[in-house]
């Protein structure tokens, strides 16, 4: 059902799309995600390199971050993942700090603070990370209570149609007229996706992390596999976010970035008409 | 991308990208820095103390491994190696003429020499260290209960905390070298894993780990668990030992509760 003018052309209309509680619980988000990765940058930092198990094989990391050896002169910086080696000097492993190329995992630009000090990065990580957890059970609930949740589970029949979205989204077309009224599939699996797989198991990887946590819940150290492996995991989701932020700017800025920020400000959505076959 | 006044859209908004990020990330260096901030920070460790305080039974264990699982590697931290005049003196010996001195706030102030200790009832136990850095060791670690010799040596009803003095100067080339010591509060110190070990791996603990005694504490993190034991000291309050904050790593920003 699209707006009629008088003349009975379809118009653009404006629509409520984003309700109060999830506009202030994503720009909580907003904040609080980006204190977390860029803290969780600096604690990583301390000891850039990750393992599996319940402890530090010192000598097989699944990826570590460093100086070349020798490299003194004119130091290299190179990343191992499983193994392979990659140079990557001036961002990870190697990069300037003060103007000098010095050893460090991720650049002095990514973290929190910018210069090394690990006992500052936990103090803003686990202070936003209680304010993250607040704000999700309070996204949460009131997605459970108001059926916001509902709207994110892709329907059968969407899923079956999920090429030709992909193949939409490719090039550029977007959902007009009714279609745009409600998530497409392709934006609820991103968001069940985060919100109700990755950022659960982030924090329960984090929580695993802590000798006392896993005194009292013995259970969640066999979940993950080990410390170690869940402080890769716990890794491993924070990049998944980082990759799901990229999309989601790229996905605001090409598909009309001023109506996308007013609906997250004010609540408020311009849904152009669809252009009907005979307009072209 | 130059528009026809030869204006550099592209690189106006590079250019502003970059200063912005500038500004946010030196704000964010000012914030890290402001007491204020510091302060409001600092506040979550007493959110994280009382909840894990409250998830965490008195009799909740931290696990215990198999030998199989015992790392080849354990990585010695902090002070490895201590060059203190006394330290040294001590160790030349054996740490024949070592006597660990438990007083403060108790009836009974006592000393045991390492034969002394080595004759109370022990526990062994193979548990997992986990660094503040992140990296994880697991080791077997033999020795005292301190519990054991808590309730020798008695202590009195105002006795809330209790301190362990090192003989190690820890260097910091920042702040300048200062001698290692810790304090748990009582929950953690009457715990059945707390023990003041004097074996690892079934050898007599080495220089590296802490010789002749160290403290563990399997239920926080590795800077807890004061190595090159001295004195214990059982107090009220940590406000007036050295920096105040209950640690040598708390008195430079670490939480004094080291739970996660």
């Amino acid at each position: 059902m699209s707006a009629i003018s008088e003349e009975g052309v379809p118009t653009r209309r404006l629509i409520y799309r984003h309700r109060l509680v999830v506009r202030i619980t994503h720009w909580i988000n907003v904040l609080c995600i980006t204190v977390l990765l860029m803290s969780g940058m600096q604690i990583f930092n301390a000891h850039p390199a990750l393992y599996l198990g319940q402890r530090s094989h010192f000598d097989s990391p699944v990826l570590a971050m460093g100086q070349a050896p020798e490299s003194d002169e004119k130091p290299v910086g190179v990343t191992t993942i499983l193994g392979h080696g990659f140079t990557t000097t001036g961002v990870l492993g190697v990069s300037r700090e003060n103007g000098e190329l010095v050893e460090r995992g991720f650049p002095s630009w990514a973290t929190l603070p910018s210069y090394q000090d690990l006992a500052t990065g936990r103090r803003w990580h686990f202070f936003f990370a209680w304010l993250f957890v607040a704000n999700g059970l309070v996204y949460l609930a009131y997605s459970l209570t108001s059926g916001h949740l509902r709207e994110l589970v892709p329907s059968r029949d969407q899923l079956r149609h999920i090429g030709g979205s992909i193949w939409e989204h490719m090039r550029l077309h977007f959902p007009k007229g009714d279609e745009a009224r409600h998530y497409n599939v392709l934006q609820k699996l991103a968001y069940f996706g985060i919100v109700i797989i990755v950022l659960p198991l982030l924090v329960l990887a984090g929580l695993t992390m802590s000798p006392g946590i896993d005194a009292a819940f013995p259970w969640l150290v066999d979940l993950f596999g080990g410390r170690q492996t869940a402080r890769t995991i716990h890794f491993i989701c924070a990049t998944l976010v980082v990759l799901f932020i990229l999309v989601h700017l790229v996905m605001v800025l090409v598909s009309g970035v001023f109506n996308n920020l007013r609906s997250m400000i004010t609540g408020n959505y311009a849904i152009e008409p669809k252009e009907k076959p005979d307009a072209r | 991308m130059r528009d026809k006044q030869g204006f550099d859209r592209r690189g106006f908004l590079k250019r502003v990208f970059v200063l912005g990020g500038t500004l946010l990330l030196a704000g964010c260096d000012q914030l890290s820095s402001s007491d204020w901030f510091r302060r409001m920070l600092f506040r979550a460790e007493t959110l994280t103390r009382t909840t894990q305080r409250a998830i965490l039974g008195p009799n909740d264990m931290a696990r215990e491994y198999t030998e199989a699982d015992i790392s080849p590697d354990f990585k010695p931290n902090g002070s490895i190696d201590p060059q203190d005049e006394d330290y040294l003196a001590l160790s030349a010996d054996s740490f024949k003429n070592w006597k660990l001195k438990v007083g403060g706030l108790v009836e009974r102030p006592m000393e045991w020499s390492l034969a002394d200790l080595r004759a109370l009832p022990s526990r062994t136990q193979i548990t997992r260290h986990d660094c503040v850095e992140g990296w994880s060791c697991i080791g077997k670690w033999k020795g005292v209960p301190l519990k054991t010799l808590l309730d020798q040596v008695g202590l009195k009803p105002e006795a809330r905390y209790i301190v362990f003095y090192c003989a190690d100067t820890l260097d910091q080339t920042l702040a300048g070298g200062a001698k290692y010591y810790e304090s748990l509060g009582l929950p953690d110190a009457e715990h059945a894993q707390t023990i003041l070990a004097y074996e690892m791996n079934g050898q007599t603990l080495p220089v590296a780990h802490g010789a002749p005694l160290r403290l563990r504490v399997e239920r926080q993190l590795g800077y807890k668990m004061a190595k090159y034991v001295m004195r214990i000291e059982a107090v009220a309050d940590y406000a007036d030992i050295d920096g105040g904050k209950g640690g040598f790593w708390e008195d430079r920003g670490y939480e004094w509760y080291a739970g996660i």
